[in-house]
């Protein structure tokens, strides 16, 4: 690399200093491999000789919930958690989970890594209106990195399926973490061996390689250029055109037999039975027009009609 | 009365071990000669018996337990026998032992006898965040309170020297961030011990009223005796500062107080129970100004404040949740003596919610789908499918304790007011647990209820552990099989029908008819877990957006696996499979109005 000198200004090697023990936070979504990355990160720490905690919370990491594991080491470690704006180093496996813990990173000297990956929970999909916007975060690549002044934020899955090991990619992005700390890259590597299957190594140690040069060859005003373009070829969608569009349900009463099933499958439960079992509409307001109703009524008794807002059809 | 318990010199070449707090408590148990082990899972304490069960057959018995007051029970027998014997369990499980732990507490012990109880400060997976150190004084047992993995396992072995020395239980209290802390621990060897034997002794071994009586007054001697034990002890440890004031704490806290204040005198309390003493009477009276720093309840505090002192407590660090480095911090600041924090984050982020959902293909899902469809009043329990509380399954109205499912549904219906079918859903693991009884008692009291267990033939929540229903033992070993059905018409259920999970019609049905039979009928939702103990991938699904109508119909699953894509139609957003969450269940399919979900093969 025949800029890695002036590389190093924009990549601040976090050093690991006797008097306080150096933080770092790894945060992301059960099942993307937040405890792999931390177990690597403290069983270097500690061949290296520095006292080790590493704290994390179980049990409802399996199911898609947010995982954080604190790693702290130096030469005396009381804390296994970091003081909230004290981690010199936060890795964020998910862009949404990075932007949630970036409280605890120390705003003037902290190094922020992270993946853009978005892990959409069902949570952020939850209105089944016109438009609807997700509720996942909204924040673009170059207004983090204008306000936090040291991040790196990369496509790891990008770059691990380029390499053919899409599953990879928190390898990858341990290859940047690497930068960041004055370790040996070949103690890395001999480390990450250890917690990966036996046959998948190589792969590993070419996802971690690639990390590595990603990080080596960062140049801020390239990405914030790259991500800018990106971002503006792919804003959300709002269909506003739809924001006026509302729903009217049409229940034709004489085919209706009382089955129920529309009552039963209604997802918002706006529709009843009434005195002499025929389906009435009983919360408009919440009506979205989503069809469900229509499409499972065995006798064709509903319809929804869309129209403009108070201009009927 | 020897002092010098818990002067334990660590016999062994230093060797070390990186351990979770769990696993630094099981290697203390099995150092301190245990042979017999038993627990019920539960978060945070889990890990404990499944390291357990990893040393060796000819050591020590590892097993679990139905519940927590079988595991005590089963600790006290071996106890009895004249073999130390251990226990562990989450806070909430030292409810269910704390009957049997009641009386045994007069009883004292024969080999030692020591529990674990885990405290979840900060709730992180339980369903209350009591304070264990309450229960201990009730019981008038000692609770230790390591503060990191070496210290969990040392106190470990110690508690087993005081056990028996003092004659009763001793509780080693962890914490939810001690047990899934990380650290190098320096290990020893196993301990020889020989077995004491059965000691005959009626007066002291059966608790009838007349020698109930007898052995109260002993039980408030030995509280004196430990009291004293106190002042010698090494867990109590006095650490000098060269501030004008004293923290007192104990446990996970102290980390947190040295990391921030390393300028205070500190006494360290690793017993805090009995914990007033001569000792802490002494720190108290050496400093200007005097702090305890314990997450929970004020225990340290009040006995301080009872000793005539005044203290500064949870008018500083707050009586609810976890402490972290952060509170511990602003409550020192609070107080005058450190800097406060300034400056704010330069991104305000809106956080993204993201609660943990069951799983892509679980179970459960169908089963609330449905209980959802028949607009049923669903009285719930402790597992994942408590999940199903939170929309769009939103199918959960009521959920107390484990097991409490099927008594609440009886008393439900036997209110009167409720229009709706009255469904209690249980786990497997839970339902044997403590589902038993209740139902026997819906049979007994000829309820008219619907009791749907939900077999997915692991205890799911804490991380595949086998049970009674799996017919596997901890240590891996087969052995006889629970058979629900048999089971619960052994009870008098007269309506009892297995469905395939994966069957949403059936289940649909089932369920109708279920609900429609007067008195007690039990529906058995079987299908394993997709994660224990084998993770299942079938073929994956995927949507052919141009037949999908936007009616999120699949949505309703609330499948991680299903999320939005950039298409719409009429206006709705169209949905995509992410298919390497999908493992193929199928039953986004089968709610597919419009045919539009098929194998990512066709």
């Amino acid at each position: 690399m025949n800029n890695r000198e002036s590389l190093k200004a924009d990549i601040p090697a976090t050093s690991v200093a006797a008097e306080r023990p150096t933080n770092v936070l790894i945060v992301g979504v059960g099942g993307q491999g937040v405890i792999m990355v931390s177990k690597v990160l403290a069983s270097l720490s500690q061949e290296l000789g520095y006292q080790v905690k590493q704290s994390e919370v179980h049990g409802m990491a399996k199911r898609g919930g947010a995982v954080f594991s604190h790693v702290r080491f130096g030469s005396s470690v009381f804390s296994p958690t970091i003081l909230e704006g004290d981690a010199d180093i936060l890795v964020a496996l998910e862009w949404a989970e990075g932007l949630r813990w970036l409280p605890y990173l120390n705003q003037e000297s902290g190094t922020f890594i992270t993946d853009t990956q978005h892990i959409i929970p069902p949570f952020a999909c939850r209105d089944r209106g016109r438009g609807a916007v997700s509720g996942y975060t909204r924040e673009t690549v170059p207004e983090v990195m204008d306000s936090v002044t040291n991040s790196f934020a990369l496509d790891a899955a990008e770059i691990a399926t380029e390499l053919g090991v899409p599953k990879a990619s928190n390898t990858v992005l341990l290859g940047a973490l690497s930068t960041a700390l004055e370790f040996p890259v070949a103690a890395w590597k001999s480390v990450i061996s250890k917690f990966v299957p036996s046959k998948t190594i190589e792969a590993n140690t070419r996802a971690f390689d690639a990390g590595r040069e990603w990080a080596l060859s960062f140049d801020r005003e390239t990405q914030l250029k790259d991500w800018t373009d990106r971002t503006k070829q792919d804003p959300e969608k709002t269909t506003d055109s739809s924001a006026d569009v509302v729903s009217t349900l049409e229940i034709t009463e004489a085919w209706c037999k009382g089955c129920d099933i529309c009552v039963k499958f209604c997802p918002e439960r706006c529709l009843a039975m009434d005195a002499r079992q025929i389906a009435i509409l009983t919360h408009p307001d919440r009506c979205t027009g989503c069809r469900i109703c229509e499409w499972l009524c065995p006798d064709l008794a509903i319809t929804v009609h869309t129209s403009k807002n108070n201009i009927s059809t | 009365m020897d002092l010098e318990v818990g002067k334990v010199e660590i016999v062994s070449a230093p060797e070390t071990h990186t351990m979770m707090g769990n696993e630094a408590l099981a290697r203390g148990v099995w150092e301190s000669g245990v042979r017999v082990a038993v627990a019920y899972p539960g978060t945070p304490s889990t890990e404990i018996m499944e390291a357990v069960g990893k040393y060796p057959c000819e050591d020590i018995e590892a097993q679990w337990a139905t519940n927590e007051k079988v595991a005590l029970d089963v600790a006290i027998g071996a106890s009895f026998a004249g073999e130390r014997a251990f226990a562990a369990m989450k806070h909430v499980g030292l409810n269910v032992a704390l009957d049997s732990l009641m009386s045994q507490t007069y009883i004292g012990v024969n080999g030692g006898l020591v529990l674990v109880v885990c405290d979840d400060p900060g709730i992180h997976s339980s369903q209350n965040e009591q304070d264990t150190r309450l229960l201990a004084a009730l019981a008038m047992v000692p609770v230790l309170e390591p503060s990191d993995a070496q210290e969990a396992l040392e106190f470990v072995r110690i508690a087993f020297e005081i056990s028996e020395r003092f004659d009763t239980p001793v509780i080693v209290r962890s914490t939810t961030r001690l047990s899934h802390t990380r650290s190098v621990v320096e290990v020893g060897e196993r301990l020889p011990v020989s077995a004491f034997g059965f000691k005959d002794n009626p007066l002291k071994n059966v608790m009838i009223p007349a020698h109930a009586r007898l052995r109260h007054p002993m039980l408030l001697e030995r509280e004196q005796a430990l009291a004293e034990y106190c002042i010698s002890s090494p867990l109590n440890r006095w650490e000098e500062g060269s501030a004008d004031y004293g923290i007192i704490t104990t446990g996970i806290s102290y980390s947190y107080v040295k990391e921030v204040a390393p300028d205070a005198h500190v006494l360290k309390l690793g017993i805090t129970w009995p914990v007033r003493s001569e000792k802490l009477r002494a720190f108290c009276a050496s400093v200007k100004r005097i702090l305890v720093v314990e997450e929970l309840e004020p225990v340290v505090e009040q006995a301080v404040r009872d000793m005539g002192f005044e203290v500064e407590g949870k008018t500083l660090f707050s009586r609810e949740g976890e402490f972290s480095p952060r509170i511990v911090h602003d409550g020192l600041a609070k107080a005058g003596l450190l800097p406060a924090q300034v400056g704010a984050r330069g991104l305000n982020s809106q956080p993204l919610v993201r609660p943990p959902v069951l799983c892509a293909g679980c179970p459960h899902t169908s089963s609330y789908m449905a209980l959802r469809t028949v607009d049923a009043r669903v009285c719930g329990d402790i597992g994942c499918y408590t999940l199903a509380v939170v929309e769009p399954l939103r199918a959960i109205d009521v959920c107390v304790a484990m097991g409490s499912s099927i008594g609440m549904a009886v008393g439900m219906a036997k209110a009167g007011t409720e229009s709706k079918p009255i469904v209690a859903t249980i786990g497997d693991s839970t339902f044997l647990h403590a589902g038993v009884p209740p139902l026997i008692d819906a049979v007994y009291n000829q309820a008219n209820i619907t009791v749907m267990i939900l077999d997915n033939h692991t205890t799911a929540m804490t991380g595949g552990q086998d049970h009674a229903g799996t017919g596997v033992t901890l240590r891996g070993e087969a052995t006889e099989k629970v058979n629900f059905e048999e089971l619960v018409r052994s009870v008098g259920v007269k309506w009892v029908r297995y469905v395939d999970s994966y069957d949403l019609a059936s289940m649909y049905q089932t369920l109708r008819e279920a609900t429609e039979f007067k008195g007690v009928s039990v529906l058995i939702s079987d299908r394993p877990c997709v994660l224990d103990p084998v993770k299942i991938r079938g073929e994956a699904y995927r949507i052919k957006s141009e037949s999908c109508v936007a009616c999120q119909a699949c949505m309703n699953l609330g499948c991680p696996a299903i999320a939005w894509i950039d298409e719409t139609y009429d206006g709705h957003r169209k949905v995509g499979i992410d298919t390497g969450q999908c493992m193929g269940c199928s039953l986004c399919a089968q709610v597919c109005p419009s045919n539009a979900i098929q194998l990512a093969s066709l």
